[in-house]
């Protein structure tokens, strides 16, 4: 009836877990309460559950990061409190099996379930307005993509109360995630998550591609773009060509753990480094799908502070577009010991260090574009010269380890940790808090506190050099990643300065709720009606903040880059709305809510849990209900609807008036 | 709000064409998946190409294939792009019995395709030789059973179509649907083509 489910699932002997488990649902409890007594569900369920709108959409990616972020972070800080503890013999405060969860659980929430949706949650607030449309090109599947990426968050959560994560390292290598060494149900977990989560983010990558490709504004050409579209176009043409490897991969691994076949296994003809070989085939284009968009939001922040247009347009372009096609050809460097024979690292080795040109073109246009230009020193702005820095170092180390002959010594050493903490830090971390900052007044009408966001800023760059720059030294003495505890008691110094760094990043994760609490109760004195207050350059700066739904009551017309940004200069600096009294509108097209999406997505919960536990009848119970919600939308005709024009004129008129009256 | 800040001038009007090409925007994003849903069948290919000499002691593909019953299902799959292909020419010309009649033969043929391969693997399983016996075979099933699979959910598209057209009509909800189901089902057939040639003639050979 129940599978391999039963009682002894729920971890009681362990104090840690159940205590946090406690915290959650008393959070929970607590989040319910305030909804049902402030009588919000109905609210939430046709504002924001059933919403196609892509700006509500980015809103709820981006807040599920931030949670999950919490979620992962607190992985984090436990990892380095064990390794301040267990040296020379001691055995710190984590088991090797509490130990190994965790370390996997970190990595896979960060990735999966922090920094995707960081990016996506962005993609979806900003580029339907940079390129001037009212919504993405398939609304409903915008809708689904979040309610699977949602889905698998709920598994991953669940885990961690019900049963047991894997333990075996984020990307879960075979044969250790076979069910000869990984019998439980923690691999179980890992693989339904990512699956279910990635057919969301394959969705997601087709949306945004057509979306870019087909519902660009009249005069938007390709090379008119904003930056951070184009970034985003070429990192959803990764997701297209790379997800697919990961949902292959991970079906195969599923064969191999359900129904006894031998893609991977040691023995019966399986072929283990085949597994490391297509997952890393998806896993490296995967983050330059994350740091790609990152480098869009830099480039905005950088052309819009620094007042000039972006250095280098069509270098930027094209180095994103050589990036992105050059992801695909290094996956061999994670595994250079595999084996492949000195030619092959070669090419390999040659082919990353290539990687670092056009990335290299990017940093100096971005330093080009501040130079004379009138800088200012905004939040955006730390976080971006933060990055460039960081980065910048965390590229080098990156071609050390391009390197086949050092990569010998580095492999798996906490040099490795170091790099890719680096990167991704400094690059996607950084890049997700800048573009939060910036565009946060557009999707909410007001600005975030500036002395919060810069203490933020702050605790995370010294946070981030005193918990890692401790790790590259740690490497030249043999430091091995993913030690529960090591006897070595030398290496104690270093780590717990790793523990203080890791302390600080702590002080800027709190820093940061405390720019959203105290922006939020100032929110009246911060409000922003121009729906401008950076004297921004692209369109989605010309719209109301946050913009009505139908996003632009005129489809704008655009005649070159930074249109917007030329035709305030035009005007003296100063964007007049044209008055609605003396403006013809039409009905405006748009689709409408779908119930659809969070019911799939609910069905799939069910369906990941049934099979993490061999429920098989619920598993089939669950499959039906996502094809006959699938089924129920398609005979559906009712999916659309008009804005009659006087609603718009209505909208436009309140908007204007605002703006003249602060005028 | 306004997009009306800098670009409209009072007096001046422009028509808005929104959505204006939303079959042709489906169709792009459909073409979009199929080459997402390639890259799927390639690392299948791929895995194929690596584990089929893995036969563990096991029967190779030599032993195994009977290329006279494979290519009785490589016809009937061929056809039924053709009968397809006659069933797009209906809607065309917005003939609703002809396409369903022509779709009704498409997925007789493509049940028959999917029937021989059940059998294939019926056969298979029963002598000792299922999916767990090497990797060799665990990849034949797996590239060969995604790609049945891919044809049985298309016949359940096609079935949907079945019900649904009668009840809605050709329509501009329902024309696109033919469209990419027409799509989906050629791609299938291209996917077969080089199935039959890469795993069943040459492991033949």
């Amino acid at each position: 009836m129940f599978g391999k489910l039963s009682l002894e699932a729920i971890p009681y002997h362990e104090p840690i877990v159940m205590s946090v488990a406690v915290v959650m649902a008393i959070v929970g409890a607590y989040i319910v309460g305030w909804i049902t007594f402030n009588k919000k569900w109905i609210y939430l369920w046709k504002e924001w559950i059933t919403s196609v709108d892509h700006k509500k959409l980015g809103i709820m990616y981006f807040l599920v990061a931030l949670v999950m972020l919490i979620r992962g972070f607190s992985d984090a800080i436990m990892m380095r409190t064990q390794q301040a503890m267990a040296a020379g013999g001691a055995e710190g405060y984590l088991p090797p099996e509490h130990y190994d969860q965790i370390f996997t659980a970190h990595g896979v929430i960060m990735i999966f379930f922090v920094a995707m949706p960081m990016v996506i949650g962005l993609m979806n607030l900003v580029v339907p307005l940079q390129i001037g449309a009212r919504d993405v090109a398939f609304p409903f599947l915008n809708n689904l993509s979040f309610w699977l990426f949602a889905a698998g968050v709920v598994l991953v959560n669940i885990s961690l109360v019900v049963g047991e994560f894997a333990k075996t390292g984020w990307l879960a290598y075979a044969p250790l995630s076979e069910s000869t060494y990984s019998p439980g149900v923690g691999v179980d977990y890992w693989i339904w998550a990512l699956q279910i989560s990635g057919v969301g983010t394959t969705l997601t990558g087709i949306n945004f591609f057509v979306t870019i490709m087909k519902m660009r504004t009249k005069g938007m050409t390709l090379f008119r773009m904003p930056i951070f579209t184009w970034t985003s176009l070429v990192a959803n043409g990764l997701i297209i060509a790379s997800f697919p490897i990961l949902t292959a991969t991970i079906a195969m691994l599923t064969l191999d753990r359900y129904l006894d076949f031998h893609f991977f296994t040691n023995d019966l003809g399986g072929n283990m480094m085949m597994y490391v070989n297509l997952i890393w085939a998806w896993g490296h284009p995967e983050v330059y799908i994350l740091i790609l968009p990152a480098f869009g939001v830099f480039s905005e922040v950088i052309a819009t502070f620094a007042k000039k247009r972006l250095f280098g347009y069509h270098t930027m372009v094209w180095a994103t577009v050589a990036i992105g096609l050059l992801s695909f050809m290094v996956w061999l460097h994670h595994f250079f010991t595999m084996g492949a024979g000195a030619n092959v690292n070669a090419f390999f080795g040659i082919m990353t260090m290539i990687i670092a040109v056009p990335t290299g073109v990017k940093i100096f246009n971005w330093l080009f574009t501040m130079f004379r230009g009138r800088l200012e020193f905004t939040s955006p702005v730390l976080w971006t010269l933060g990055f460039i820095i960081t980065f910048t170092l965390g590229g080098m180390t990156g071609v050390m380890l391009a390197v086949p002959a050092a990569n010998f010594v580095l492999h798996n050493s906490l040099f490795v940790i170091a790099h890719f903490h680096n990167v991704i830090i400094g690059g996607v971390v950084f890049g997700s808090l800048a573009g939060y900052t910036f565009w946060f007044p557009k999707a909410f009408g007001f600005t975030l506190n500036e002395k919060w966001g810069k203490r933020s800023f702050w605790c995370w760059i010294i946070g981030f050099y005193l918990a890692f720059t401790p790790l590259y030294i740690l490497s030249f003495y043999g430091a091995v990643r993913r030690m529960q505890s090591y006897p070595n008691a030398d290496w104690q110094p270093l780590m717990i300065v790793a523990w203080v760094g890791a302390v600080f990043i702590l002080a800027g994760i709190l820093c940061t709720a405390i720019q959203l609490y105290v922006s939020i109760r100032d929110r009246k004195a911060r409000a922003d009606v121009t729906g401008d207050p950076w004297n921004g350059r692209t369109l989605e700066w010309s719209t109301s903040s946050p913009p009505p739904h139908y996003n632009f009551a005129h489809l704008p017309v655009v005649n070159s880059i930074d249109n917007f940004w030329e035709e305030k200069q035009r005007r003296g600096g100063q964007a007049l709305p044209g008055n609605p009294e003396q403006t013809e509108y039409q009905d405006i097209h748009m689709p409408r809510n779908t119930v659809a999406g969070p019911v799939i997505g609910a069905f799939s919960i069910v369906l990941g849990f049934a099979l993490v536990w061999h429920i098989w009848w619920l598993a089939g119970a669950s499959a039906l209900g996502i094809f006959v919600s699938f089924i129920m939308r398609v005979f559906n005709d009712d999916i659309d609807y008009h804005v009659p024009a006087d609603e718009v004129r209505q909208t436009e008129t309140e908007h204007y008036q605002q703006v003249q009256m602060q005028a | 709000m306004t997009t009306d800040t800098m670009t409209n001038q009072p007096g001046i009007m422009r028509t808005d064409e929104e959505h204006a090409d939303t079959t042709g925007m489906k169709t792009y994003g459909f073409w979009i998946y199929l080459m997402s849903d390639l890259i799927i069948f390639g690392c299948l290919f791929a895995t194929y190409g690596v584990l089929h000499n893995n036969t563990a002691g096991g029967p190779s593909g030599k032993d195994l294939f009977e290329l006279k019953f494979v290519l009785g299902e490589t016809f009937l799959l061929l056809f039924s792009s053709f009968t397809y292909g006659l069933a797009m020419l209906a809607m065309h010309r917005d003939r609703l019995g002809q396409l369903m009649g022509w779709l009704i033969a498409t997925f007789v043929l493509g049940a028959g395709f999917v029937g021989m391969e059940l059998y294939e693997f019926h056969h298979l399983i029963s002598e000792g030789y299922g999916p767990d016996r090497s990797g060799f075979l665990s990849s034949f099933f797996a590239l060969v059973g995604t790609h049945g699979l891919h044809v049985s959910f298309g016949l359940l598209w096609m079935l949907i179509m079945l019900i649904q057209l009668p009840i809605k009509g050709l329509t501009d909800k329902t024309r696109p649907r033919i469209l990419c189901l027409s799509l989906f089902w050629h791609f299938l057939d291209i996917v077969w083509i080089c199935v039959f040639t890469f795993v069943y003639l040459m492991g033949v050979l």
